[in-house]
């Protein structure tokens, strides 16, 4: 393959920058993104759209501040608790995997429609609050953290497993109205991104050991089933798999 | 200002499903052609691989695939008295970006609409009676028929390699497929998948109830297949990593994976990505497009002339175009005049869950189009007379492979988080499934599409603005047939069962389905259609506006086929009429 060729027919490499690579208009750019013109062979690197972003787990909080994070891991501990089952939410990872979301694309909503005006709809027409991740999570806390203050002379933190499932309850609930961000804006984002952080791929920072996976039987990141399809109504046994590969890999 | 460029024989927007097959039936027609793309160039080495496609995070989630809304939204709203809202983040539906458009991460589930469909209006009122058809519908007939359908069906399938039993086909029917498909001039290219453990149980069931169950049309190919375009793709290993991701093994069909690679490479074409399209620019009189306008991702504007302009960037862009465009008259709800927006449906998605004790369903193996369905309660299937509705849906069951942050079923009154939350998840991850009933929704004189006259996207113009609900005529239909589903679910004999019809005012948070159809449809009479068959605009003959914009209303069946088979159809007309008077209507 020639490099680059601007008048090559089909045979050779026609790829060619068609314009320049201002930022002005990039969507949530994580990577250079550019006007391009496509001809002929189109050239590709193996793989190269596919990166998978490490998330480093030692590499302290990213975007919580350490009562943050203290607040959070206390949230995560209970929403999943340590039992029979599994490690809890908190030894799983969930909220180095919140940190780490928070402090990328998705924290500062980077990829959605957030124009004005903001205005409260009906139910059914979604998500309309103004507070990226980034800032629901930092008023939340705040907010969850006063209001433990207030009632109970101590932060979310220090307080015992029973009282803050009961707290957990009444935010889920709407029992409690926190100041400066909606109630349930902030318990169903926290909610939301612990499960994500549980469930999802160790890759992120959560789901330490693939616990969840274990737990549910769920083979993780394996790409052929064909000689399992019709092998009904059988427990097939699969130790499961992650992105990043299996701790026996490595020996 | 824009720049202008060089002239071309034509232009096609959008480089989905609908615009790549165009775009190369154009050039083997020895056209010279120019694709312009709003999303990134995607190619499965590079973009898809079975290392790292398998990250739900990233890709169900975090919709990755997926148009950024921050690109391009809509605003939704119930009905005319509210304010409408923009979707900040997709729910109800998931539009696509790139090459291969929505077609990467789709599902792959291909029917092909039933003859009656095509003059559904004539069909009804010719078995219910004259005045049958209640007010809030207005359903109409499509101005084409089957036999025009039929042999660009048949050209779609061969291109997706489409695995399925054929049912029907003209020398008879075919045991083991769907008895009430029409008519199919050959078989399906590849045959049918394997199934896993639920469609199967499910399918045993139906048969003991007397039903005809039959494997679902899929396009996700069951054994190695090249298509006629010389590409090849490889057999579906039910990685369950399918609706929402790309595939890593070639065997969903896409345009990227069974029209592009063999398109780029043709002399005559050139593809433009990251240049969205902002305008057709048309003659003084509005008669003759004279091509398009679009913006580079540097945010410069270019104006690309072309004797042919076609338009195939998903329903919502097709008809946001035509409107910013001043193609047509805007359709207006409370006089019923105009026709660009008119007639907008969605599709009625109900489903029942099935909990048990003793089963093992494995239910991460899957993929977005494996199952088995029946077609007894769709359509004009049974008969409607004295039920108080029209319509019906496709039962089936189809396991597209249970991603746990997503797929963790539990029964009513389990709390969302604790002990009892995680118990609860173990113990029914692996032995509940569900049956769906993808049913019809017909379209209404109150469900249209025009422009928001608040929300703007990045660039300044206006977000599309869709006022839909269900009509009654659904809401009833849906109560019917998941009864009716909730039936065979009763007979395989779960713990317990949820049955959840669909109910109204339309939610726009969860997903339902991307088949979002109409506001450009297509139909003999100008006054109450946008384009002809062939997909050309009326009064703008070298204008084509081609996808599932153009149903007049929407079935029971998930959209593509037909969305493939207009794309023939389409650049048929171009080709073997248009070009013979050019600047005319087709009018055979
Ligand atoms: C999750 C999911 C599951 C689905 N499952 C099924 C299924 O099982 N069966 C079925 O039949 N259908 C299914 N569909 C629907 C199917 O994907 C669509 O019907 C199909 O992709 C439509 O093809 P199209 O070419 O009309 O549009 P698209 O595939 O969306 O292509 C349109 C292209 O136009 C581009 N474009 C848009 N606007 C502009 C602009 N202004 N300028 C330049 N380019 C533009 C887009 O980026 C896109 O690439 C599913 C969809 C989704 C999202
Ligand atoms: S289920 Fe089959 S078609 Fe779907 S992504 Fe996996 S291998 Fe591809």
């Amino acid at each position: 393959m020639s490099k680059k060729n601007d008048t090559a027919k089909p045979s050779g490499l026609t790829r060619r920058e068609l314009l320049g690579s201002s930022a002005a208009l990039l969507i949530g750019a994580s990577s250079p993104v550019q006007a391009l013109t496509v001809r002929g062979t189109p050239e590709w690197k193996p793989l190269s759209n596919n990166a998978v972003p490490p998330v480093d787990t030692d590499a302290g909080w990213q975007f919580f501040t350490d009562d943050e994070a203290a607040t959070v891991e206390a949230i995560v501990e209970r929403l999943i608790p340590a039992d029979d089952l599994s490690m809890s939410g908190k030894d799983a990872g969930c909220a180095v995997f919140i940190d780490r979301q928070l402090a990328g694309a998705y924290g500062g909503s980077e990829r959605l429609y957030m124009h004005g005006p903001f205005q409260d709809g009906t139910p059914e027409q979604g998500d309309q609050s103004a507070l990226t991740p980034q800032q629901r999570y930092r008023l939340g806390l705040g907010a969850l953290n006063d209001h433990c203050r207030n009632e109970h002379g101590a932060t979310f933190a220090e307080l015992s497993a029973e009282q803050r499932d009961q707290l957990l309850t009444q935010l889920e609930g709407e029992e409690i109205q926190l100041d400066d961000i909606d109630t349930l804006v902030f318990f169903e984002i926290v909610l939301q991104n612990t499960m994500e952080g549980f469930f999802a791929d160790p890759l992120y920072g959560g789901n330490r050991d693939m616990v969840s996976w274990k737990m549910l039987g769920f083979p993780g990141a394996r790409y052929d089933y064909r000689d399992y399809v019709e092998r009904h109504n059988e427990d097939l046994g699969f130790e499961p798999v992650s992105i990043g590969g299996r701790p026996d890999w490595q020996a | 200002m824009a720049t202008k460029l060089p002239p071309t024989d034509a232009v096609v927007v959008g480089l989905g499903w609908a615009g790549a097959i165009i775009a190369n039936e154009l050039v083997d027609a020895g056209l010279k052609v120019v694709g312009v793309e709003r999303g990134p160039w995607r190619d499965t080495a590079k973009d898809f691989n079975i290392a790292s496609v398998t990250d739900e995070l990233r890709y169900s989630q975090r919709q990755e695939l997926m148009l950024r809304t921050a690109q391009n939204t809509i605003t939704m709203r119930n009905n005319p008295s509210q304010t409408a809202l923009p979707m900040r983040k997709w729910g109800s539906f998931h539009p696509g970006n790139g090459t291969g458009g929505a077609g990467n991460h789709w599902a792959g589930i291909t029917f092909r609409f039933q003859p009656e469909e095509f003059r559904l209006r004539s069909h009804l009122e010719e078995r219910y009676g004259a005045d049958s058809i209640p007010e809030e519908l207005s359903l109409q007939d499509w101005g084409t028929d089957w036999s025009e359908m039929e042999p660009f069906y048949d050209a779609f399938e061969k291109i997706a390699g489409t695995s399925g039993r054929a049912g029907n086909l003209v020398s008879g029917k075919q045991a083991g497929g769907n008895p009430f498909e029409g008519a199919r001039s050959s078989d399906y290219p590849t045959p049918p998948l394997r199934q896993p453990y639920s469609p199967t149980l499910f399918a045993e069931t139906a048969r003991e109830m007397g039903y005809q169950p039959f494997p679902v049309p899929s396009s996700l190919v069951s054994e190695t297949y090249t298509n006629p375009l010389g590409v090849t793709m490889g057999p579906c290993t039910f990685c369950g990593f399918c609706t929402n991701y790309g595939c890593a093994n070639y065997s969903k069909a896409s345009a990227i994976t069974t029209v592009l690679p063999a398109l780029i490479r043709k002399n005559n074409f050139e593809a433009r990505t990251h240049c969205e399209v902002l305008r057709v620019t048309t003659d003084s009189d509005g008669r003759r497009a004279t091509g398009i306008v679009y913006v580079d991702s540097a945010g410069r504007q270019w104006e690309q002339p072309a004797e042919i302009v076609v338009i195939a960037a998903f329903t919502f862009e097709n008809v946001r175009l035509m409107l910013t465009s001043n193609i047509g008259e805007a359709y207006d709800p409370t006089t019923r005049r105009g026709t660009t927006g008119r007639n907008y449906a969605y599709q009625t998605a109900n489903s029942v869950q099935l909990f048990f004790d003793d089963k093992n369903f494995n239910p991460f193996i899957g993929a977005g189009a494996v199952g088995m369905g029946i077609d007894e309660f769709n359509n004009d299937n049974f008969d409607h007379s004295g039920l108080g509705f029209f319509g019906g849906g496709s039962t089936r069951v189809t396991p597209i492979g249970a991603t746990p942050i997503q797929a963790r079923p539990t029964p009513p009154g389990t709390p969302r988080w604790g002990s009892r939350w995680k118990r609860a998840t173990v113990d029914n991850y692996a032995s509940t499934m569900s049956i769906g009933c993808e049913a019809s929704n017909y379209s209404s004189p109150n469900n249209y599409l025009s422009l928001d006259p608040t929300y703007r996207d990045r660039l300044g113009r206006p977000l599309l603005r869709i006022t839909f609900d269900f009509t009654d005529n659904d809401l009833r239909m849906a109560q019917y047939v998941t009864e009716k589903t909730a039936e065979i679910a009763r007979r395989m004999n779960p713990r317990e069962i949820v049955a959840s019809p669909r109910i109204g005012p339309w939610d726009g948070r969860p997903y339902q389905s991307s088949h979002v159809v109409g506001g450009f449809v297509m139909g003999a009479d100008p006054g109450t259609s946008s384009v002809n068959k062939y997909l050309q605009v009326w009064d703008v003959p070298n204008l084509f506006v081609v996808g599932a914009s153009a149903f007049p209303q929407n079935p029971g069946y998930n959209p593509t086929g037909t969305v493939g088979a207009l794309a023939f159809k389409a650049a048929d007309g171009i080709i073997n009429h248009y070009l013979r008077s050019p600047g005319e209507m087709i009018s055979t």
